[in-house]
């Protein structure tokens, strides 16, 4: 029996597409773009101004404060113009733009493909150079890492999951990186556990990756205190809390972190960012990104400088198609639509994703049946209908008796309900105002 | 790019099913204990029920356009529904414009009154029979006789009347027994009743096709057979002369076309697993009560109502067990 938490989920259809497409390079783009918040947490501050000469991988923008992330240039030549531009969620942020000149590095980064295992570097050594780096929770959430390597005083980690889930239909990003990155991955393992002083890591990946199950048990089998675990396949389990529930059979309790149950959950592509950063002076510039849609002529999965705009990868795989309706950041399921296409590729962007007229449109909205399928399908035991109403209602209060705040806006009672009804949308209004009149009340 | 990109909140993708696929689904399984009710019953039957649909998609129809003014939805095939289930609620030999009283109330009054569907807090077609059978008590408990091929001015009592009547004339369940069918014949229909009463194997049939199709959970159907099973096993233990077996009373009846077809109706019924069980086990006690002591022989449409009225109340104390909360 393969585990799988009990709960809810869902089984939307996999579609990944380019799960058997090697990663590609992509050319060097223009102009980039870097936004200063690229994370959960405070905005970065910018450090640079119009006309600066840039290197690859130098520090433009610094944290904000303990909850913030330091970003690196990932191209080099002169900076246009610092101003607002529109990101990935439609809201207008400040960022640097650099007119790309040549790739002049940074001398301090490694750029070989040497593989370095050992590190005489201690606990806190690796936790500042990852702070410095840069880097973030690559699988969407953006919390920073060195956050979670830094767990408050009395509560300590005795497990590291790394996740390989990729619960997300469409996207593919994780998958190609264990399978081509498996032993850098291994080594970001092993930094993870020392930064985190535990005894083993578990990399938890679900059953329709089975080449990455594989591989990555074989590679595994150097390392004692690393284990493969191979999960049945529902959405959200990508979701922390939920991988922990399917891994451990621990329950994050409600309003806590993993680290309440003594574990620490890092993205696949967070752990092998770890590893080029610690053990190669390699700032969080690049990652891989998924380009995908039925539509597509060549979906693709890309390595790219972040900064680069979403036009340049979506040209890459072949342009957009003539009857697009919409184009995701991140996955279908999770995933927001982007107002334009010169939003640049955050550190967060782990798809993008391209559906037509038919894929792209919401159908007409019925009323309530109440056959009581989003209770099934949520997997925070939350009943979605009685949110939605609430919220319709404005009755706030009993919506938060009601959990509202538990909700982790999987989406899967919107994906279920056969009326089409906005569950989620509504479930969202009803936590942004709850959780404003909670700060008020401060 | 000359065209605006579409902006919506996550998720993007959906499952695809709608209300009308759920409704058609729950049609095609109630064909199989239709048709052999038509078989059984002859014309008389399917008259019946073609009024039965067609009155409760007009009064829908007339309600949605004339007085709520709204575009009306009899599409969706849940009036279809209630039609089919009041039909297979009645005795073939009904009168028709009986019939189409029933359907006038169960959508006038059970469904559309409370706002349509999804809002009715009792089950429709349920509150039409239950109207007709204290409205015109004769004609609802006039069973045809089915020895003769169609309706026959003779009648002829269905097993649980005979217990009933035998039981309350001093006679022992054993005695009344001889002249009640082979279970075999309960359990395929060859009896007299309502024309969804008399085949249990055709509407399991029924409920097996909408638990592969997800239409409904195990959870409501099991539980009141298995309710009224355990309880009727008790009543019977204690004294078989009084009391008839727990099997005669899950194929006799409307046990099974209530326990799947009209318990399970989503509106009326609660939404969460646990209290769907403790609905459940309410309807199977209430309904062996009625058939046991009360005044009806059969009780279920009963049973089943009064549990509509529990369902607000166990919707909000039987709530799902949140993640992350003890």
């Amino acid at each position: 029996m393969l585990k799988t938490f009990k709960k809810g989920g869902v089984h939307p259809s996999h579609n990944k597409l380019t799960a058997q497409k090697p990663i590609e390079q992509l050319p060097l783009p223009k102009t980039a773009t870097f936004i200063n918040t690229q994370h959960i947490g405070a905005p970065s501050k910018i450090l640079v101004k119009r006309g600066d000469e840039i290197k690859v991988g130098q520090l433009i923008a610094e944290s904000g404060g303990f909850v913030s992330a330091n970003i690196h240039s990932s191209v080099s030549g002169k900076v246009a113009k610092i101003d607002s531009v529109i990101d990935s969620g439609g809201y207008r942020k400040d960022a640097v733009l650099i007119n790309v000149e040549g790739d002049v590095w940074e001398e301090s980064i490694d750029r070989s493909s040497t593989l370095i295992t050992e590190t005489s570097l201690d606990k806190t050594e690796i936790i500042k150079k990852i702070n410095k780096a840069g880097i973030v929770g690559m699988g969407g959430a953006t919390f920073p890492t060195h956050v979670k390597l830094s767990p408050p005083p009395g509560m300590k980690a005795d497990l590291v999951i790394i996740n390989g889930v990729e619960c997300e239909p469409y996207l593919t990003s994780d998958h190609r990186l264990m399978l081509e990155k498996g032993e850098e991955l291994m080594v970001g393992i092993t930094l993870l556990i020392k930064a985190l002083g535990t005894e083993r890591a578990i990399i938890g990946i679900e059953n329709n990756k089975p080449d990455a199950i594989e591989h990555l048990k074989a590679l595994s089998k150097k390392y004692k205190n690393i284990e493969v675990c191979p999960l049945k396949v529902k959405y959200p389990q990508g979701s922390e809390k939920h991988l922990i529930k399917a891994i451990t059979g621990r329950e994050v309790p409600s309003g806590g972190l993993p680290i309440a149950v003594g574990t620490v959950v890092n993205n696949v592509a967070t752990a092998i960012s770890v590893y080029e950063a610690v053990m190669k002076n390699k700032p969080l510039i690049e990652r891989v990104v998924t380009v995908t849609g039925k539509h597509l002529a060549q979906p693709s999965n890309f390595y790219v400088r972040l900064g680069t705009p979403v036009s340049t990868l979506i040209e890459a795989a072949g342009g957009l198609p003539e009857n697009t309706a919409k184009v995701i950041s991140g996955g279908p399921m999770m995933g927001r639509s982007m107002v334009n296409l010169g939003v640049p590729v955050t550190k967060g962007m782990s798809g993008i994703l391209v559906f037509d007229d038919a894929e792209g449109h919401r159908k007409p909205v019925k009323s309530c049946i109440r056959c009581g399928r989003c209770i099934v399908a949520c997997p925070m035991g939350l009943e979605p209908h009685l949110l939605m109403t609430l919220s319709e209602k404005q009755m706030w209060e009993k919506a938060e008796e009601e959990k509202i705040m538990n909700c982790i806006e999987c989406g899967s009672c919107s994906f279920t309900c056969p009326s089409n009804r906005p569950l989620l949308d509504y479930i969202r209004l009803g936590k942004s105002t709850f959780g404003a009149i909670i700060r008020n009340r401060k | 790019m000359n065209k605006l990109l579409t902006i919506s909140p996550s998720p993007h993708l959906y499952q695809g099913d709608s209300v009308r696929k759920i409704m058609y689904s729950v049609i095609f399984a109630l064909l199989p204990a239709l048709v052999w009710s038509f078989i059984v019953f002859g014309m008389p039957a399917v008259i019946l029920t073609l009024t039965s649909v067609a009155s409760c998609l007009v009064v829908e129809w007339a309600i949605q356009k004339y007085m709520l003014k709204t575009t009306p939805s009899i599409n969706d095939g849940s009036a279809v529904i209630t039609g089919i289930l009041l039909a297979m609620n009645m005795p073939a030999g009904l009168p028709v414009w009986m019939i189409v009283i029933g359907a006038l109330v169960a959508i006038g009054v059970g469904k559309m009154s409370f706002g349509g569907l999804g809002q009715n807090p009792f089950n429709p077609a349920l509150v039409g029979r239950v109207f007709l059978l204290i409205s015109y008590p004769v004609q609802m408990t006039t069973w045809p006789n089915i020895t003769n091929s169609g309706v026959d001015s003779v009648t002829e009592a269905t097993p649980l009347a005979l217990i009933k009547e035998g039981v309350n004339s001093g006679q022992t369940v054993p005695q009344i027994m001889e002249n009640i069918p082979a279970y075999r014949e309960l359990l395929l229909g060859n009896f007299s009743g309502s024309l969804g009463e008399v085949s249990a194997a055709l509407l399991i049939l029924g409920l097996l096709y909408m638990l592969i199709k997800k239409v409904v959970t195990w959870h409501i159907p099991v539980t009141t057979l298995a309710t009224m099973f355990v309880f009727a096993a008790i009543l019977w233990k204690a004294n078989p002369e009084q009391f008839a077996d727990p099997l005669f009373h899950i194929l006799t009846g409307g046990a099974m076309l209530g326990a799947i077809f009209m318990a399970t109706d989503y509106s009326s019924s609660p939404m969460s697993k646990s209290g769907q069980i403790v609905y459940s086990i309410g309807i199977g006690v209430i309904t062996i009560c009625i058939r046991t002591w009360g005044a009806y022989p059969e009780g279920i449409s009963f049973a089943i109502l009064i549990m509509n009225a529990f369902t607000p109340l166990i919707n909000n104390y039987m709530k799902p067990k949140r993640f992350g909360e003890k």
